[in-house]
């Protein structure tokens, strides 16, 4: 076992941790992910898990826990509020900003994890860190070392948020390490959706190591869009672990248009009969981006249902990489499950590494997966400019849709076209 | 309609072209005057739908020999967005799905371009709705079509009406209609061959590509003419299609050679 000394990224991140009181729920926590740090080091290129993703860019800078918390006004935070989402949480720079939020109350609980904290700290000890094992995952480990507020949704019996709820997650700071933590509780019949949107207000490098935990009981139904849009110079490690119960449905669509490093570790686990899980990722990136996707689905129990699919635009010299893995444990019998990756190369330069990993240990399941990688079909874009559209223009709208097929399933109109806006602006520089 | 004063919109002569080195045009000739309508018909394997896509620039297909002039200009100088824009149009026998482009926004884009390209005004959204809706009742299209993507998921049929469409919102002066009548139902074919025929005007022309006579019965052709290994064999009058349909092609090309050159020339 590597001693903190090894590895000095990891130990200075650290350096700036205010120690664990150890009293609470929360101190508790924060004091077993301290000594798992202390344990863990910076996954290298040599790990299989890891062997696309080269973290030595992230580890050059040296990265501050903030100090300050930076003064957004209304005005700041303007161009990425949700019309559609009153109910919204700010965090700036992983800080919780109450002038900025419009907690809810009641059924839909939507509350920074401290202020709910005395009335829930029962479920907050239960859940929290339950989903996001961070025993071998350096990064979860360091978020949950730090892990003294963050964003909590508890829906009740039966509850059903009218509104999506918005987690607006906001980088200000140069060099500066946030995270962001997300708590999502569905209890049984309830419903709702969430947006998790990380955005930043800074050109320069930053860290943000966000996780997220999202439970769901029995015939619970969450639709949870994850934006990533960056800073180009920022990096984004982010974890979502997700429980799926009896007959419960989880929709995830993960979008990554931003950070010049990204990687995002998504986790369902199927935990009884019948539960399903729609997976959609979009990762669009150019120049010299790179974006990292390692889903994981876990069937545990018979009759679950699964289906993902995972998109990838790589313009200049960007990398993507997808790494889906279905698991049907044995005895998930009748497990119907589906993945597709599907990447588009838009220069001579750009790479995509995508590998479905399937391991299937039951033996009456369909599971079926498909990869293409390519470029765009040129008889599509000979039916275009037979049109009359340039070929500039025929590319940049075939390459909009590759994409739009994607973002055509978030349920938050104003949300959808914003990044359909992006896409398209995105296409024509391209 | 065939008349005397017509112009002359499209003069094949000579035509070669070849895809992954294999030749398939080998001399093709064919004239198009204003307000006529032409059938090309050949059993399989017999050049006509590559004909049609050269025609319109299809980057598979490398010309190799022989002119052809569009309204009296070179066509192979312009790319296949010009060709458009100047007039010429492809019905496609597969029309593309294009899933996340509304067809609505397709439409428009296409019908802009095309406009701007012949120096007119553009539409704006609203307009353009008006404007769409009403060519669509030419082709009895339900209005949520514009709605959905553009060919994803439509039948058969409602691709082909949408072909129509395009060819009814881009007004060109020669289509060249691409097996259109391929995969339709009797009445699709009706709806289909009824745009087509209020699509065709004087100073226009349509080249229906097909592969079978049934959709002669609908689009009366001025001219039939008969492919055969990369030419066009033999041309006659509307009736040569019925001969074709019972006698089937076999019998043009039992006799060798020299009758080939004649059927050519005439």
């Amino acid at each position: 076992m590597m001693k903190v000394a090894d590895n000095k990224f990891l130990a200075d991140l650290l350096a700036g941790h205010v120690p664990a009181d150890g009293g609470d729920a929360l101190g508790r926590l924060r004091a077993r992910a301290v000594e798992r740090v202390g344990a863990l080091t910076v996954p290298t290129t040599r790990d299989e898990d890891w062997r696309f993703t080269d973290l030595a860019p992230l580890t050059r800078i040296s990265y501050q826990p903030v100090r300050a918390a930076t003064a957004l006004t209304a005005a700041d935070i303007a161009p990425f509020v949700l019309t559609e989402a009153p109910a919204r949480l700010v965090f700036v720079d992983g800080i919780y900003a109450p002038q900025l939020s419009t907690p809810a109350s009641g059924a839909v609980l939507l509350s920074s994890l401290a202020a709910a904290l005395p009335a829930q700290s029962a479920l907050v000890e239960n859940e929290l860190g339950r989903m996001a094992a961070f025993e071998n995952n350096a990064f979860t480990a360091l978020n949950t070392a730090f892990v003294n507020d963050g964003a909590l949704v508890l829906l009740a019996r039966g509850a059903t948020a009218a509104q999506p709820l918005h987690l607006l997650f906001i980088a200000t700071q140069k060099e500066v390490a946030g995270y962001p933590r997300c708590l999502v509780v569905a209890a049984a019949g309830s419903s709702a959706t969430v947006i998790e949107d990380y955005v930043a207000l800074t050109p320069d490098a930053y860290l943000t190591n966000a996780v997220g935990e999202f439970v769901l009981a029995d015939d619970a139904r969450l639709n949870h869009v994850r934006v990533q849009r960056e800073s180009a110079a920022g990096f984004h490690i982010g974890h979502t672990a997700v429980s799926i119960a009896h007959g419960s449905r989880y929709h995830g669509i993960n979008i990554g248009f931003g950070a010049r490093l990204s990687r995002h570790n998504v986790e369902v686990v199927q935990t009884a009969e019948g539960g399903e899980c729609e997976l959609g990722g979009l990762a669009m990136v150019d120049g010299s981006q790179l974006a990292d996707t390692h889903t994981t689905i876990d069937h545990t129990k018979p009759h679950g249902a699964s289906r993902q699919q995972h998109k990838c635009i790589v313009g200049g010299s960007a990398r993507a990489v997808f790494n889906g893995r279905i698991v049907v444990r044995q005895g998930a019998q009748l497990t119907n499950s589906s993945q597709s990756s599907r990447n588009l190369l838009l220069s001579d330069r750009a790479r995509i590494d995508t590998k479905p990993q399937l391991e299937i240990f039951a033996d009456d399941v369909k599971c079926a997966h498909g990869a293409t990688v390519g470029q765009l079909d040129a008889d599509e874009v000979f039916y275009l400019k037979s049109r009359g559209l340039s070929e500039a223009t025929a590319r940049s709208l075939l390459t909009y849709a590759f994409g739009a097929e994607i973002l055509r399933d978030i349920p938050v109109a104003s949300l959808r076209q914003r990044l359909e806006q992006t896409v398209l602006a995105r296409t024509e520089i391209a | 309609m065939i008349r005397e004063d017509s112009k002359t919109l499209l003069e094949v002569r000579g035509l070669r072209a070849t895809v992954n080195g294999i030749e398939i045009l080998k001399g093709m000739d064919l004239t198009v005057k204003s307000g006529e309508v032409h059938a090309i018909m050949g059993p399989n394997g017999s050049g006509k739908s590559t004909f049609a896509k050269v025609l319109a620039g299809h980057p598979a297909y490398v010309v190799t020999g022989g002119t052809v002039l569009f309204e009296g200009k070179d066509l192979f100088v312009l790319a296949p967005e010009a060709r458009a824009r100047a007039g010429l149009f492809l019905g496609f026998q597969y029309p593309i799905e294009i899933p996340g482009v509304a067809n609505s926004q397709f439409l428009r884009l296409a019908y802009n371009t095309v406009q701007t390209g012949r120096g007119r005004d553009e539409l704006d959204p609203l307009e353009f709705d008006d404007f769409v809706r009403e060519k669509m009742k030419l082709l009895e299209m339900n209005p949520d079509f514009l709605d959905r993507s553009v060919n994803e998921g439509f039948s058969g049929g409602e691709k082909k009406r949408n072909e129509i469409l395009q060819m009814a919102l881009l007004e060109p002066r020669v289509a060249i209609l691409d097996e259109t009548d391929s995969g339709l139902d009797i009445d699709a074919l009706r709806i289909v061959a009824g745009g087509v025929n209020q699509l065709a005007n004087k100073d226009n022309a349509v080249v229906l590509v097909t592969h079978y006579q049934r959709l002669l019965n609908y689009i009366e052709p001025d001219y039939v003419h008969v492919t055969e290994a990369g030419r066009i064999i033999k041309t006659g009058p509307k009736a040569l299609a019925l001969e074709l349909e019972s006698r089937g092609y076999d019998w043009l090309s039992e006799k060798p050679g020299a009758e080939h050159g004649a059927g050519a020339a005439a």
